[in-house]
């Protein structure tokens, strides 16, 4: 570890903290129909597509209707984003000439666009045609972003609000995020983009000849709008198959530094709308806090076991931290950072191979995914899902104090228990099951392509990152087949829903409630003893789910390493 | 005292049948009411057939699947053991009130005639049944007072051997069936049939059999299940790992790490908490008529207390002569003691006291002066005596000032004698008397043959102590507001002098139900104490109503508790109890769920040892042996939830220091304390087993 590598480290802290407090303003602004700088332009817009919907500002739903009208637009994407694929061969700005993407691989392209994950079992340069990725992938990295984002908010509505049946409009909430938050800092960001020199072409792809005198195909397109919102929304999922690795997604540091930031940017933010719309900006600043605890700890585990290098190699003479598949214009910190940001924000935009991590180096991300993407998170996801970590410390720990658990004036009783346990239990059942299932298949096994630990945490890597809708991938795994295609979809969706579905039921349980003024008799959660508190829980429940099956993978392979014995 | 509590959780007479109860408790029906224990009784007969196939084929190693097995069924039946033991409590408690209801002969009255009476079985009687109640009788079923006055033997219930006074009318109508008519005869209308009386509930409440599951144990179980859901997926996944790492694991040891993980402690004893909780009440004498009403106790946020009785002493008291000017302080007290000679209400001794102490005016005989007591009534509200041709009153400012002025009509019309209502003196006295009712005393004019003297000051005393208690309560989160039927003037003084939060004067029933309402639309808790019929609305509008013993049906009836030795104060320890309650589970969650952490560190390393021998480096507490590892980890298991019977039968103490001081505390000690404790228990239990060479 150096000097240098911590700098970088916390500047990126810093300006990410320094957004949290502006952006967090202008996002309740936005959520609760007041006029923000924007307003001139959009609001006509805004009250042109409600129109046209039939729909207006005042309507509001209770959680079914919200849930329904969430998964209605969803289903719709997915076939939308399906039959695209299916025809792209038929479909005009093709330059290129794709054919039909089969269809095992189109289902698992549109779940995983669809919910956010960004899972790419292909490789976008040589399979998509323009139109799929403009018209397709990049408008479903919008509306997805903009999904978890409405959920969070009527989430949030669920604690600030008290007494009422609604908890929000679906169609106002997503049209907001898209109009107000998401379109106009992807421009800004797809103008800085193409400065930093990212392509932005519909022009067919680039014959030049090398020095050697070989023909080589350079691939080009619309790159520098997808980047804007890849990273912004938490997709993460690339233009180029190399990802953020490649040069022309990710030319530079400050490129780099960007896309870091831009990746947290909207989930931090949200941390200070939830303190703003309940009332005490210090209830978000708690829980941003016990984000930046959990992050901070991953990123100093995976900084340190990367730098510190495998000391196989250090036995060779070969001094130094382990370089191996990072990119040499980003270093060992700025990968270890990048690879720690993208699986806490379920973005999934990889600038390393995190395949060639050390096994502890590799663990962090994992266990980040494993958590269930709650430290920052993807827009929205993240959120609600640490909300629902809220729910189950609040419970245990409120009982310890004497009183029918509460948080923020709301009573966490049966109902919201159970639909937070649902949530939670989701996530193992994807996880562990589907991999306990893959690793005893003898076709599924042999997609991995190391033996042993290694080729073990491949196929953990592959179903944690699809059940958490992280979408990044541990590379080795041959994803493409019939039996990764749908089993990773499957995960992939229950990651999603049934997440999503418990979240509102929690949110339309909460707003009906009454608030119930703080006494001296209710712990305070905006302190520091909520905060580890928060942590604790976060880490025992997540740590006893995932223990075993960590220790078997890379924990072992660790071990194995120290006595000299790798995979 | 404490030493009795301690003694009375190791009797032997409770503990030895609950081993009988644990056994009789593995009846399946009754493990399915508690999921966990449920699941590991499932386990444990999958594992005790896997002992016998191996035992008839061979194979396996027995001495070791042996004492898993025995282990496992011993952590049921340590569960079982801790609900027997809870619930023994209460049935010694039920037997003895059963005695109470031995088979009675009730006298059934027919008509309006008491002469007219048959003689029936006490199990007989309906509701709307009228029996007639002489001296020596039990009373046959619970039942209100319609004529007569009696005193009465309420010590089967209440254990207090003190008679107490049952009359007609009034807020002291209640009698309860099995308890004993003293003196007198009473007429009483039934109003519960036979096994549904108070002492069949009070017995059904005390034995458990009436328990269920409150709102917050039903989360609870939630959560619980859900930890095991997780549990099942992250241990039933594990033999295919096992298998990719061309391994196997045999399904005991997956048992035994399946068993240690699962919440099993709070599981154990989560029906216990309840059931102690419920006992815990009972033995402060307050019947809670449901589990929910003890879990709604300590979420109270605002406690409605009478003045009179809870506050300040039942009694006002003497304690300054206030004469008017020309009148000695000598004057003014002899003619009050005079006036309350014979006047035997406590604020009336209060005055004869004060005289003798400070002015020494002694007693003097009634009789001999011929004297003549005027006793109280409604409508004069004075009190005096005639003598000797001179009249003394005493009485509320306002009434004895009209006494005055009627008086003078009086003597205008006829006779001679010179009373003349003087302006400025009865201005005097007005003034003393708002003086007095600022300070929070109650004025009591005294006047002598229409003369004013002066103005008695008697005054609340306020319990010694009391001010603590409700600064307590205020760290507790709890606001307390002061009802009393004082003008608010008063009212204020007590208030400030007693450090109650907030105060509602001149109550009356209405504002009473409504200042709850408004409390209750805040989102808050309100719980509130009461006896008289009146005060019924407000105890079911309550979420915790207190209904004094000593009071009428329609408020036992309307409040969720009825405290039987009739001690408005409870309220507050009902209060603590109610916290207790939720605390002990809460703390026992944390802690079963942190023990945890040490259990997979037991278990994982030997679990895979065979295999993926490098794991071993995560044995950190360096148990000797795979079979010791996993042995210890399940005794441990099973151990800890006998070893947390005491705890849960005592309850986690409560202190008022404030909810995040007291959430630091526990964290420290069950969250902590839940992560190393079982390190060290299992490596001790570990050196133990190798020694003794069982593994």
């Amino acid at each position: 570890m150096t000097i240098n590598g911590w700098i970088q480290i916390l500047v990126f802290c810093g300006i990410v903290a320094l957004l949290v407090k502006p952006l967090g303003g202008y996002m309740t602004r936005v959520f609760g129909g007041e006029r923000t700088l924007l307003s001139w332009i959009f609001a006509p817009v805004e009250r042109g597509l409600y129109a046209l919907a039939g729909t207006s500002e005042r309507e509001e739903q209770h959680w079914t209707t919200y849930a329904a009208a969430l998964l209605f637009f969803n289903l719709a994407g997915f076939l939308l984003l399906y039959l695209l694929q299916r025809f792209q061969g038929a479909l005009p700005f093709n330059p290129a000439g794709m054919t039909a993407v089969p269809p095992e691989l189109a289902f698992n392209t549109a779940a995983s666009f669809m919910t956010n994950t960004n899972w790419q079992n292909y490789g976008g340069e040589s399979t998509m045609s323009y139109l799929v990725q403009m018209a397709g992938l990049t408008v479903q990295n919008f509306v997805s972003a903009a999904t978890g984002i409405a959920i969070a908010i009527a989430l949030i509505r669920g604690f600030s609000r008290a007494s009422v049946k609604s908890i929000g409009n679906f169609w106002i909430d997503l049209t907001r995020v898209t109009l107000y938050i998401l379109l106009p800092l992807c421009v800004v960001l797809t103008l800085v983009y193409v400065y930093l020199g990212v392509p932005q072409t519909l022009g067919a792809y680039v014959e030049a000849t090398t020095l050697e005198g070989a023909q080589q195909t350079i691939a080009l397109g619309p790159v520098a709008s997808q980047i804007a919102i890849k990273m912004l929304g938490t997709n993460g999922g690339g233009f180029f198959n190399a990802n953020a690795a490649h040069p022309f997604e990710n030319p530079d540091a400050i490129s780099n530094l960007i896309q870091m930031v831009s990746i947290f940017a909207i989930g931090a933010a949200l941390t200070n709308v939830f303190g703003r719309m309940v009332g005490n900006e210090r209830q978000g600043w708690a829980i941003f806090a016990t984000m930046a605890v959990l992050f901070l700890a991953g990123v100093v585990v995976c900084y340190w076991a990367e730098a510190a290098g495998n000391p196989l190699v250090h036995a060779l003479g070969l001094e130094g931290g382990n370089m191996e598949g990072k990119e040499v214009r980003f270093g060992i910190s700025l990968s270890a950072l990048f690879a720690v940001i993208t699986t806490a924000a379920s973005c999934g935009a990889v600038n390393a191979m995190h395949d060639s991590f050390t096994a502890l180096g590799g663990l962090i991300p994992l266990i980040n995914m494993q958590l269930g993407e709650i430290i920052v998170g993807g827009v929205g996801a993240g959120f609600y899902g640490i909300l629902l970590f809220v729910v189950l410390a609040i419970f245990v720990a409120g009982l310890m104090v004497g009183r029918t658990p509460e948080y923020l004036g709301k009573k966490i009783e049966a109902k919201e228990v159970k639909m937070a346990v649902l949530a939670i239990l989701c996530l193992p059942l994807a996880m562990l099951v589907l991999t306990a299932i893959a690793v005893v298949l003898p076709d599924a096994v042999a997609s991995i392509a190391n033996p042993g630990p290694h080729g073990f945490s491949e196929i953990l890597y592959a179903y944690t990152s699809a059940a958490a809708n992280n979408g990044s991938a541990l590379g080795g795994l041959t994803g493409n087949t019939a039996w990764y295609n749908i089993t990773l979809g499957i995960a992939i969706l229950m990651g999603r829903f049934l997440v999503i579905i418990p979240a509102l039921a929690v949110a339309g349980s909460l707003v009906a409630k009454k608030t119930v003024p703080a006494s001296a008799g209710t712990f305070p959660t905006d302190g520091a003893l909520f905060v580890g508190l928060l942590s604790g829980v976060i880490l025992i429940v997540g740590g006893l789910t995932f223990f075993p099956v960590l220790a078997v993978g890379p924990i072992v392979e660790h071990l194995a390493m120290l006595l000299g014995q790798t995979f | 005292m404490s030493q009795s509590k301690t003694t009375s959780i190791l009797d032997a007479r409770i503990l030895i049948p609950a081993i009988g109860d644990a056994f009789r408790k593995l009846n399946p029906k009754t493990l399915a009411r508690n999921p966990v224990m449920f699941v590991v009784a499932v386990v444990s007969a999958l594992t005790t057939f896997l002992l016998v196939r191996d035992l008839i084929a061979g194979g396996g190693n027995i001495g070791f699947s042996f004492q898993i097995v025995v282990w496992l069924w011993l952590t049921v039946l340590f569960a079982n053991f801790a609900e027997a033991v809870a619930e023994g409590r209460g049935k010694a408690q039920a037997e003895s009130l059963r005695r109470t209801r031995t088979e009675t002969q009730a006298k059934l009255l027919k008509g309006d005639d008491i002469r007219n009476v048959k003689i029936v079985p006490g199990t007989s009687l309906k509701v709307g049944d009228v029996v007639l109640v002489e001296a020596g009788d039990i009373i046959p079923s619970d039942g209100e007072v319609i004529e007569g006055v009696a005193s009465v033997n309420e010590a089967a219930i209440t254990g207090e051997s003190a008679p107490v006074i049952r009359e007609s009318g009034g807020d002291r109508s209640a009698v309860t069936g099995g308890t004993q008519v003293l003196s007198d005869w009473i007429r009483v209308r039934i109003t519960a049939a036979s096994g549904s009386t108070f002492i069949d509930r009070m017995i059904a409440l005390v034995e458990g059999a009436e328990r269920q599951k409150t709102p917050n144990e039903i989360a609870l179980n939630i959560l619980l299940a859900g930890m095991t859901l997780i549990f099942v997926l992250a241990t039933a996944t594990i033999p295919s790992f096992a298998t990719y790492a061309g391994g196997y694991i045999p399904v005991l040891i997956l048992v035994a790490l399946f068993v240690t993980l699962i919440p099993t402690t709070i599981g154990a004893l989560l029906s216990a908490i309840g059931i102690a909780g419920m006992d815990r009440l009972v033995r402060f004498n307050v019947l809670a008529m449901s589990g929910r009403a003890v879990e709604a106790a300590g979420d109270v946020d605002t406690l409605l207390l009478d003045k009179t009785g809870t506050i300040t002493l039942g009694n006002r008291q003497a304690t300054e002569f206030k004469p008017v000017r020309g009148v000695t302080e000598q004057e003014l007290a002899d003619a009050a003691q005079l006036a309350s000679l014979a006047d035997e209400t406590p604020e009336g001794r209060s005055i004869v006291v004060l005289a003798k102490e400070k002015y020494g005016i002694r007693a003097r005989d009634m009789a001999s002066l011929h004297a003549n007591f005027v006793p109280f009534t409604a409508q004069s509200r004075m009190s005096g005596v005639d003598f000797d041709g001179s009249s003394i009153r005493k009485g509320a400012v306002d009434a004895v000032l009209q006494h005055i002025d009627r008086a003078a009509v009086a003597t205008a019309n006829g006779t001679a004698s010179v009373i003349v209502r003087e302006p400025q003196v009865a201005r005097e006295v007005q003034a003393i008397a708002d003086e007095i009712a600022k300070a929070g005393g109650t004025p009591l004019a005294v006047v002598k043959d229409g003369r004013l003297l002066g103005v008695v000051h008697l005054k609340d005393i306020v319990k010694g102590g009391i001010k603590e208690r409700f600064a307590e309560l205020r760290r507790m989160g709890i606001r307390t507001v002061m009802i009393t039927g004082d003008n608010p003037m008063t009212a204020a003084a007590i208030a400030a002098e007693a450090g109650v939060d907030d105060f509602l004067a001149q109550a009356t029933p209405e504002n009473k139900l409504s200042l709850i309402r408004e409390e209750q639309a805040k989102g808050k808790l309100v719980a509130m104490c009461g006896d008289g019929t009146n005060d019924a609305p407000a105890l079911a509008q309550a979420d915790v109503g207190v209904a004094m013993n000593t009071g009428t049906v329609a408020a036992r009836e309307a409040g969720n508790m009825v405290d039987l030795d009739s001690d408005p104060t409870k309220l507050i320890e009902i209060v603590e109890i109610g916290k207790q309650l939720l605390m002990t589970r809460g703390a026992l969650t944390t802690f079963s769920i942190a023990n945890d952490v040490a259990k997979y560190f037991a278990i994982i390393p030997a679990m895979f040892l065979a295999f993926y021998p490098q794991l071993g480096a995560l044995n950190i507490m360096g148990l000797q042996t795979p079979e010791s590892a996993i042995l210890s980890a399940i005794i441990f298991n099973a151990l800890i939830i006998v070893a947390l019977i005491p705890l849960s039968l005592k309850g986690v103490k409560y202190r008022p220091i404030g909810a995040g001081a007291l959430l630091s505390r526990n964290l420290l000690v069950y969250g902590l304390g839940g992560i190393i404790v079982p390190f060290i228990g299992i490596k001790l239990i570990d050196v133990v087993l190798t020694t003794l060479g069982l593994a």
